[in-house]
């Protein structure tokens, strides 16, 4: 069940909302990156949020109008109407009261939510007898979507990549530099209202198959874990899109295979799983690699500092440092100095010499910044400067 | 005013009250301090250390389910502060990260366990059941005076009062401390204040209310209730104690005012039935933080000397 789940084997409308968790997790991915690289990420869980009550509304007012009270693009427009209404009390709060934008984003969230709830019971009182269903909503569901639902999705999420991918230049530098940017003669309101208005259009797509509580996540946990990945902008986009992709893909297939799997959160944490295994495995910030370097930069400390002890006739104790010696052939098991490890304990002192007459001479400044205590010399100057350098230390420096 | 009200409302709007006060006291230092969503976060993440508290014992008891909501609190400030240090993530996204997680694995297990009949779902966690909070003994206001039907209050009722007489103790006994803490770190830290400690406790007891609150009216309350009244009240005063007076009204007015207008208003309009209390009093709150951002002396900032 779960390989034909994976393999789109469940029929066609699986299939077709499969893809479409797929093309919106993309998409969620890469828009997600601009908010957080501006480090605004937190704004989308307020526009998630605000959408209930304008879902609810647009249920209501289609049902006052004798239509059908579940047709998704209304609700879809009720919920952008709200969206947009709690973006803006968030901007207008920031902007022209002492609040600071932590707090507008909680304010808004809770009110709007309060708001949305209370409209929910309104329904329900409404329908008696007649369940409205808009309570999947809230986590978002697959199960029972219809065809045209499916292939909205995909299309919204496909038109967000596309305006994502016109306006990357613009929102790059507005995130790193607004104060370039606006030199650069971008209008900074308008590329951060299209910010906001692409995070909204993802949180609209996107709320009948994540719900409104969960939306925010998509937007940010593919991004935080692709920028464990990359420092490039272009990568750490394709990446977040990629592991959204996957996220939804995975997360809609898995809820497919059985009734109570609700499709929001499976999706969720399959891109919190990514994010785990990007923490753990990403080559420069992840923590197997940031332990592997400790673990590296541990030995060659201990080595270097055997070694100048055997070059200044001094005996080692110090237990790791004895095995690293002795594992390299450069003391016998008795802690006696072999002849290579004689010289190396050379070459260490020379280098340590060298290091130290540099921090003395003004002209090698530069160089001298870089000193770690463990760096051979020749990592760092050219052949030409360690003569002069050499010059400096006099006829014992060649020892 | 009789008999009814005493036996329908005045628990839940005692409870409402309590909720709100216990959550908006340590929210006023918590949005001095630009961390007004970690009472968005507490009350997203407490919901799988229920369920599994709840999946352990077996039953729908209030103990292990604190400890459950406790413990998820304690874990998700660990995992924020593992991801912010290991991964060089800014504190806002690994938040982000950890809470809606933490919340869909919470999901995720009620809506695995929820198969077996339990009365427990994400729409009760979300925004409670205040209504549901009724005193069956009390069938009058003599009954506040007789024992036995004391004994029938429910015990949410009593879980509440305490965790609010904590946090208003807590705030009472080192006013002076988190005063000083919250405006400036530094100064704060010369005069040998355990800075690091005072703002850790400040979150465990923002937890603690978090905890209780989401028990008893659910996570919509407490998130409105941790940043509304601050907000509104920092919009009214530059005083820290005029701050916190103002937010204890607001956070009253909102319990009362919301209870009232989702039990009653619906009648006043001619229909039946009730609407949601904890989605009314988190838009009451809304309504007056609107009216603080529009006319509160000091929305712009501290007034010219």
């Amino acid at each position: 069940m779960l390989w034909q789940a994976l393999g789109l084997g469940l029929g066609y409308n699986a299939t077709l909302v499969t893809l479409g968790a797929a093309m919106l997790g993309i998409a969620a991915g890469a828009t997600g990156v601009f908010l957080y690289l501006a480090r605004r990420a937190l704004v989308s869980d307020a526009i998630g949020h605000a959408t209930l009550p304008g879902v609810v509304a647009g249920f209501l007012v289609m049902v006052a109008f004798g239509g059908e009270g579940r047709f998704l693009p209304g609700l879809m427009l009720g919920a952008a109407l709200s969206a947009g209404l709690g973006l803006a009390c968030v901007s207008w709060l920031t902007a022209r009261t002492r609040l600071h934008e932590d707090a507008a984003i909680g304010a808004v969230l809770s009110v709007f939510f309060g708001a949305g709830v209370v409209l929910l019971t309104v329904v329900q009182v409404l329908e008696t007898g007649r369940q409205a269903g808009l309570e999947t909503f809230l986590l978002g569901a697959t199960a029972g979507m219809l065809r045209a639902e499916a292939l909205s999705i995909a299309a919204g999420g496909a038109a967000v990549l596309a305006l994502v991918v016109l306006l990357r230049r613009p929102m790059v530098l507005v995130a790193f530099d607004p104060e370039h940017a606006a030199g650069q003669g971008i209008n900074l309101r308008a590329v951060d209202l299209a910010m906001m208005g692409l995070a909204l259009a993802i949180t609209v797509v996107g709320l009948k198959v994540v719900g409104v509580v969960l939306i925010v996540a998509l937007l940010i946990i593919p991004p935080v874990a692709a920028r464990l990945w990359s420092e490039r902008v272009g990568t750490v986009v394709l990446l977040a899109g990629g592991i959204g992709g996957l996220s939804g893909y995975f997360g809609a297939a898995l809820s497919a295979t059985a009734p109570d799997l609700p499709t929001g959160p499976l999706i969720v944490l399959a891109s919190f799983a990514l994010f785990t295994f990007s923490l753990l495995f990403a080559p420069a910030r992840g923590v197997v690699a940031a332990g592997l370097r400790h673990w590296r930069f541990q030995r060659r400390v201990h080595l270097r500092q055997g070694l100048l002890a055997l070059a200044s006739g001094q005996p080692v104790y110090e237990p790791l440092t004895l095995r690293l010696m002795r594992g390299r052939g450069l003391v016998r098991p008795d802690g006696v100095a072999t002849d290579k490890g004689r010289a190396w304990a050379a070459r260490a002192r020379l280098d340590e010499r060298r290091w130290h007459m540099l921090r003395s001479l003004p002209e090698f400044e530069a160089a001298a910044a870089r000193h770690d205590g463990l760096s051979p010399l020749s990592e760092v100057l050219t052949p030409d400067q360690i003569a002069a350098l050499d010059h400096h230390l006099g006829p014992e420096g060649a020892l | 005013m009789g008999a009814e009200f005493v036996m329908l409302s005045l628990t839940p709007l005692v409870i409402g009250v309590l909720a709100a006060l216990a959550c908006a006291l340590p929210g006023n230092f918590l949005l001095l301090r630009r961390q007004a969503l970690i009472g968005d976060a507490i009350s997203h993440v407490v919901l799988p250390g229920i369920v599994v508290a709840f999946l352990l014992s077996g039953r729908v008891a209030a103990v292990p389910m604190m400890l459950g909501a406790g413990g998820a609190a304690l874990v998700s400030v660990a995992l924020i502060e593992v991801i912010r240090r290991l991964g060089r993530i800014e504190p806002g996204a690994a938040m982000g990260v950890v809470f809606t997680a933490m919340f869909a694995g919470g999901v995720l297990l009620l809506e695995q366990s929820a198969a077996s009949g339990v009365h427990l779902d994400v729409q009760h966690a979300l925004y409670g059941n205040l209504e549901s909070l009724i005193w069956l003994d009390g069938d009058g206001w003599g009954a506040l005076l007789d024992g036995q039907a004391l004994s029938g209050l429910p015990p949410e009722l009593t879980r509440m009062a305490v965790v609010a007489l904590a946090v208003v103790l807590f705030t009472a006994v080192f006013w002076r401390a988190l005063v000083i803490a919250t405006f400036d770190e530094g100064f704060a830290r010369t005069l040998g204040l355990p800075v690091r400690a005072l703002s850790l406790a400040l979150v465990a007891v923002a937890a603690m209310a978090a905890v209780a609150a989401f028990d008893a009216v659910g996570s919509i309350i407490v998130i409105a209730m941790f940043i509304c009244p601050p907000a509104a009240a920092r919009l009214m005063t530059d005083r820290m104690g005029g701050q916190v007076a103002w937010s204890v009204g607001f956070a009253t007015l909102s319990a009362i005012l919301g209870y009232v207008l989702a039990g009653y208003g619906p009648l006043w309009l001619g229909y039946e039935s009730a609407v949601s209390a904890a989605g009314m009093i988190a838009t009451v709150s809304g309504v007056i933080l609107a009216l603080a951002a529009l006319a509160g002396p000091r929305r712009r900032g501290i007034a010219p000397m």
